[in-house]
């Protein structure tokens, strides 16, 4: 089975985010980049699929600039067979981003196609999505079990008030989301051999924007909150003040 | 339009708020609001829509959706949007609701400005803004494309009452025998009728402070006291004391409910993230000095396990 991984790097989740000197991005100085926690779990079920099926060829994907590399090895590292980097340096919005994931994936040939739900800086869930209908591709997003059947997938997710059971043809689309499986950490021996696995640039076509960024700003700030106090007694204080002043009880 | 998102038979409010939010954003510019039920059996909605404040309920009701995803309504929602020469497609912001607007952009030949908190129209121009990095940095972005197509977080619009009667039009569903598309083979519907997260207006969280995962019972207790969703901390998810629907954090669900509690919960930033755009927060731990309290509007320093009942037995003297 031919799978690809589609990656991101994002900033690690325990950044302090500072805004650049352009208002529209974050400032990257002392930024750590992580792959995004999601996509983790596409990466580590492609392995899965790989190692129960005994063959196969799992290769990561990733848009982004030219240090993208560093969170495409980690990849690599972990398992994955080869790697390409999509290079672009300016943001993209999510169609550019999508498009570009196409022009690659296009004539791949995959079996499946695994992302995270979302990445978890920009948060949108969408171009999974947009690369599905590029490619007229089924498209499930959220799942957190997977299990082939031949030319089909069957993939559970949860619902508001329960789980569903989804039947997918194959070649499919398909959103991990946290739960599907634990996801391995790159081995010492792993990440020598990534050294040596194929990792491809290429380079992204341009697509006109969809979204055009205004600013980029930091959240307005909290007002200044209260201790109401120590201990039980407090209680009835923070009951009235939840009643008369926050009115929301 | 308004794609408005159901389950159990009834609309859910997020979708209501959406359906307020458009009629706001059409009475300022001189537009019309279509609403749009898409699934099998959902004609039935139409009257609980009637006064909501669209000009029109467009239904596209059809048994052929019966086992339908999101890709198969997005489908239908997408044929709808094009036949009517759309300029905004307004969805709510919940898990189902994202996957469509996300498809249904990809058949528009558009994407999404996602997870709105607040849509603006200056003449022509289409202004959003949204949170990005959960809530760490908000985002300003002028929509370029049309039809745009946005959805909006939930607790973010006021639902409508009492509006004009909508006009109802029924819609040919454009399914085709559906063998490229998913279908739903299975569902489980829980005992308990869980609020989702991200829609709720009370939610009660809890971490580490619970000490074991048995002592969750006191959440859920004040949770079921105030009609609130349960939620939880990484820690304790990562623990395997609780599920991952309930995670809080930017790995896990992004809230923004009138009233958060935090029980026993520190505020490592990347749950601050998750929840710092609630509308009120009240923390309850017992290190004055948690970060918890720095984005707390009230806070309450001393034993949960003394605490948290005293509050359940208040509320229900009162309510």
């Amino acid at each position: 089975m031919k799978i690809a991984v589609c990656l991101k790097r994002v900033p690690d989740t325990a950044t302090r985010v500072r805004i650049g000197g352009d208002g529209k991005s974050i400032d990257p100085a002392d930024v750590q980049y992580i792959i995004s926690p999601y996509d983790e779990f596409a990466l580590e079920e492609a392995l899965l699929i790989r190692e129960k099926a005994g063959e196969g060829e799992v290769t990561v994907i990733t848009v982004g600039p030219e240090a993208a590399s560093k969170e495409v090895r980690t990849a690599l590292g972990i398992g994955a067979d080869a790697g390409v980097i999509i290079q672009a340096e300016v943001a993209l919005d999510p169609r550019q981003i999508a498009c570009a994931l196409v022009g690659v994936l296009k004539d791949r040939g995959d079996d499946l196609i695994l992302f995270g739900r979302q990445s978890v800086d920009s948060q949108g869930a969408q171009v999974a999505a947009l690369v599905a209908r590029e490619m007229s591709l089924p498209f499930v997003n959220d799942i957190i079990s997977l299990e082939i059947d031949g030319a089909k997938v069957r993939v559970g997710r949860d619902t508001d008030g329960g789980r569903e059971v989804i039947e997918c043809p194959l070649p499919a689309i398909l959103g991990c989301d946290k739960g599907l499986n634990d996801p391995r950490y790159p081995s010492l021996k792993g990440i020598m051999a990534a050294r040596k696995k194929p990792v491809e640039t290429v380079e992204a076509q341009p697509v006109e924007a969809s979204l055009e960024t205004i600013e980029l700003s930091l959240p307005p700030a909290r007002p200044e909150g209260k201790i109401v106090g120590e201990g039980p007694d407090a209680v009835s204080e923070l009951v009235r003040l939840l009643r008369e002043e926050a009115k929301v009880i | 339009m308004v794609f408005i998102e159901s389950r159990s038979g009834e609309v859910k409010k997020a979708s209501l708020e959406a359906m307020g939010r458009a009629r706001q954003i059409a009475d300022a510019s001189g537009g019309r609001v279509d609403a749009v039920l898409i699934g099998s059996g959902v004609a039935t909605l139409a009257d609980s829509l009637a006064d909501r404040g669209a000009h029109r309920l467009l239904v596209c009701d059809s048994p052929a959706l019966e086992d339908a995803t999101g890709d198969g309504i997005a489908r239908e929602l997408a044929a709808i949007v094009g036949q009517e020469q759309t300029d905004i497609v307004l969805l709510s912001s919940t898990s189902l609701g994202k996957e469509i607007a996300a498809l249904s952009a990809g058949s528009l030949g558009t994407c999404v400005a996602a997870d709105c908190v607040d849509v603006q129209i200056d003449g022509t121009d289409i202004i959003i803004e949204r949170p990005v990095l959960a809530g760490k940095a908000h985002l300003t972005q002028r929509v370029l494309v049309r039809p745009a197509v946005i959805t909006l977080r939930p607790n973010y619009g006021e639902p409508m009452k009492g509006a004009e009667n909508a006009a109802v039009v029924s819609v040919d569903a454009v399914a085709g025998d559906g063998s490229n598309e998913p279908r739903r083979i299975e569902t489980m519907e829980s005992d308990d009728q869980k609020v989702d997260l991200t829609e709720a207006e009370i939610i009660i969280s809890g971490g580490r402070g619970l000490k074991a995962p048995e002592n969750f019972e006191l959440i859920e207790s004040l949770a079921a006291t105030l009609g609130a969703a349960v939620g939880a901390s990484r820690a304790v998810v990562d623990a395997g004391w609780r599920p991952h629907s309930e995670q809080v954090g930017q790995t896990g669900k992004t809230v923004s409910p009138k009233l958060y509690i935090a029980i026993g919960i520190s505020g490592a930033i990347q749950h601050l993230a998750g929840m710092s755009t609630s509308r009120n927060i009240v923390a309850i731990n017992k290190d004055p000095n948690a970060p918890i309290f720095s984005v707390a509007t009230y806070g309450i320093v001393g034993d949960l396990f003394e605490i948290v009942p005293r509050l359940e037995e208040e509320l229900r003297s009162i309510l």
